[in-house]
């Protein structure tokens, strides 16, 4: 029996749109981070400043850029895989509204300083509520939708879309265990060494099951529809998404490799980062091979153009990638702008390329007509081309060169550039040119927006599409002999578990061991939980984003040892909640920094890092010599570490201002002594108070403090 | 590899069984999906590759509703 029925257009025309918005929007923000990165200006107030505007450029470009393009090709392909339309237009009204609101709320509450310092997860404690809810929304719409199916088999795509959404809701709920202290404030739940090892199982599973399976799961769907032939190998297809989401899941630790991780767990991310080499090039070779005997009509179709660099794209960070967890080559390349060129290869390549080619494909199929003008899409992709060598190009130069420098020794063994900015400044010029190579992107995406602006000029939107399909009968997928494979691919609730089952093993076994064995992360006696001043500076240390730009972990190198310190060890983090590690060093590391310099030294520094450091690129930080510190929490604060185990006394939490007040003063008197007339209740007090701390309960007592401005 | 893992994880109550039940169900969960893919039939596989090409809308997939 043939049933007619109606496609909804309307929800897949609302996430096209929201996506391009988005798109400009996180785009931009990361066009301002990247000159305030070489104008220190430009940083013009505390909201506006790199440490808080980085973090919205990465949750815009990654959950609204991104996100909202995986919404418009899933809602768009699997009603037609399903000869269906979704299971609910509500549904997907509330997914649409409620992503957007979520973005809306991270683009406030980022600037002003709400964040949980977690990279890629920064948003706050009610945002991460509203996210699992939205997410659920979309589930129960997704799986409604397969439930109600006339097309019997799950097509290759469709298993993707299952499987990142159900390994998101595991990885964000994961991650996002804290414990609120305020509406806007929380800690994280796990500490140091765990919570490094749960953010960049988070980190690197969200690249994996954000950024790449749906997105694959779209290559799979518009690359054969644009093409107008089968995907060269739907059997490579399997393959490819079976080891892709079991390899996956393991890689994590390649994050955090010469880190102060148990070399069991690094081991384990290397060896699984290399396996990784075989899917993703199984799937990009089965990309590209579909359009095989079609190669001509790449050369006119801007689409299939598009669609060519992002996967070549795809190829080439993910040969990178795996080659990056090699630790003679992550070595050199992490903590520096080599891995900003990786991931960017990957965004504006692999996420953007894709994302434009699919618009360009189906906003005019969507409104009934053609596209306004092949020329200007043409146009587009070499901008937009050019756009992806000039940022990428001068950054692997840059991260590469200036690992050379941090390395680099006379040959009496002495650091060639001890001070760090030296090395800063050499590459500063390349930092313009990432600058330019972003505009030039950026103007291809305009492109876009006027291109569209026409195309729908001269379209109506087709909201309802008609279409017809042979009803599915009943019973039909119970009675059918057929492998297990098949009975697996016709059942999404059984994909869905067997899916959560093979991330999920991953994912056990390579957190719970940390957490179980204590000789994972042996206890140093000396280690003590910070005062409350310190903890109210970390917590500012947090706000600003100084993560962003400063790692706290000095790797075990003599280079590094010999610039900053003793190498990190996992027994110095146990209290740090979060941890603050970082992942980029546009300043030096900070590990140790806890009595290098006197107090007066920071209170110049952060009113005007040139001061003491000349040239520095960091941006000054006036508002903490205005804001009174918020006491108010204090006793909050206290609590909350006593209820996730950081050992302070019971009744501390009551007299934790008088401390606070104690050690505040002898800052300001110290001070005083340098002849700086400071008040003890700014904020800059607290966070002289914790950078004198951090990296210190580790040396001797009687630390040797530098007066010298490196 | 395992040696990195076994060593750290000998404090677990008879934990070396673990390391050894997941690779079995990897493995064997690979190798029936491996087998699976060199048997199943051509017609199958051709009926899936084709799932995104084949038409998807009525006679009337011209006429714009607004509806």
């Amino acid at each position: 029996m043939i049933e007619r029925f109606q496609y909804d257009n309307r929800i897949v025309k609302n996430f096209v749109f929201i996506t391009i918005l988005w798109g400009v929007v996180g785009m931009l923000v990361g066009l301002i981070a990247a000159l305030q990165l070489v104008i220190p200006e430009f940083n013009l107030a505390a909201w506006f400043s790199f440490g808080r505007l980085r973090p919205l450029h990465t949750n815009a470009v990654i959950f609204a850029f991104v996100g909202n393009g995986i919404f418009a090709g899933v809602y768009y392909s699997m009603q037609r895989l399903l000869k269906t339309r979704m299971f609910s237009d509500l549904l997907g009204n509330i997914h649409f509204w409620g992503w957007q609101s979520i973005i809306v709320a991270a683009a406030i509450t980022l600037p002003l300083g709400m964040t949980t310092g977690k990279e890629y997860a920064e948003l706050e404690w009610p945002i991460d509520i509203a996210i699992t809810l939205v997410w659920v929304v979309f589930g129960i719409n997704m799986f409604g939708t397969i439930l109600k199916r006339r097309e019997r088999h799950l097509y290759v795509a469709i298993w993707f879309y299952i499987a990142t959404w159900v390994t998101v809701a595991m990885l964000h709920i994961v991650n996002s265990i804290e414990l609120p202290i305020s509406m806007m404030k929380s800690y994280s739940w796990f500490a140091g060494v765990q919570d490094a090892l749960v953010q960049w199982w988070y980190g690197h599973n969200a690249v994996a099951f954000f950024l790449t399976t749906p997105y694959l799961g779209l290559m799979y769907y518009f690359l054969p529809k644009a093409a107008n032939r089968p995907v060269y190998s739907y059997k490579l297809s399997i393959i490819h998404f079976w080891s892709l989401i079991f390899l996956y899941i393991w890689a994590g630790p390649h994050h955090l490799l010469y880190s102060a991780l148990p070399e069991w767990a690094q081991s384990l991310g290397t060896v699984f980062s290399i396996m990784l080499i075989a899917p993703s090039w199984g799937g990009m070779l089965n990309g590209l091979l579909t359009l095989r005997g079609a190669w001509d009509r790449v050369r006119e179709d801007a689409v299939l153009k598009f669609f060519v660099v992002a996967v070549t794209c795809y190829g080439m960070a993910t040969l990178e990638g795996p080659l990056l967890s090699l630790k003679s080559i992550n070595a050199i390349a992490h903590f520096t702008d080599w891995i900003v060129a990786h991931v960017h290869i990957g965004g504006l390549g692999w996420n953007g390329f894709m994302a434009f080619g699919m618009i360009y494909w189906l906003v005019p199929r969507i409104y009934g007509t053609t596209l306004y003008s092949q020329k200007l899409a043409n146009a587009h992709f070499w901008v937009g081309t050019l756009g992806i060598i000039l940022y990428a190009v001068p950054l692997y130069f840059a991260g590469f060169f200036q690992a050379m420098m941090w390395k680099q020794f006379t040959p009496d063994g002495f650091l060639v550039y001890p001070n760090f900015l030296d090395t800063l400044l050499q590459i500063k010029t390349a930092y313009w040119l990432r600058a330019v190579g972003g505009s030039v992107y950026i103007i291809g995406v305009f492109i876009m927006v006027y291109n569209i602006w026409k195309t729908v000029a001269t379209g109506k939107l087709i909201a309802n599409e008609d279409a017809e399909a042979p009803a599915m009968e009943k019973g039909s997928l119970v009675t059918e002999s057929g492998h297990w494979h098949r009975w697996v691919e016709r059942r999404p609730i059984q994909m869905l578990i067997i899916s959560l089952i093979v991330v999920g093993i991953g994912g056990v076994l390579e957190i719970v061991p940390t957490f179980l064995v204590k000789s994972n992360v042996p206890t140093i006696s000396s280690v003590k939980p910070y005062t409350p001043l310190e903890l109210h500076g970390r917590d500012i240390y947090v706000r600003e984003g100084c993560y962003t730009c400063h790692s706290q972990m000095v790797r075990p190198f003599r280079s590094e040892t010999e610039r900053y310190g003793e190498y990190s060890k996992a027994g110095e983090f146990v209290y740090d909640h979060p941890f603050q590690w970082g992942s980029k060093r546009t300043g030096p590391d900070l590990l140790r920094v806890g009595g290098k310099y006197p107090n007066s030294w920071h209170y110049y520094h952060m009113w005007d890092p040139t001061s003491m450091s000349p040239g520095s690129l960091m941006p000054a930080y006036p508002h903490l010599f205005e804001d009174a510190l918020d006491t108010s929490i204090t006793a909050k604060k206290i609590d909350a570490m006593i209820t996730m185990g950081v050992p302070y006394a019971v009744d501390f939490p009551a007299n934790a201002n008088a401390d606070l007040t104690a050690q505040s003063q002898e800052i300001v008197a110290d001070l005083k002594k340098s002849g700086v007339e400071a008040l003890s209740d700014k904020e800059i007090i607290a966070v002289i108070a914790y950078l004198q701390r951090v990296g210190t309960d580790i040396k001797a007592k009687s630390p040797v403090v530098s007066t010298t401005a490196n | 590899m395992l040696k990195f893992i076994k060593h750290h994880l000998d404090t677990i109550a008879g934990v070396g069984i673990y390391p050894l039940i997941s690779f079995i169900l990897f493995f064997g969960f690979f190798l029936a999906m491996l087998i699976w893919v060199r048997k199943v039939s051509r017609s199958h596989i051709d009926h899936m590759a084709a799932l995104p090409l084949a038409r998807e809308s009525s006679p009337n997939e011209t006429v714009h509703h607004a509806h």
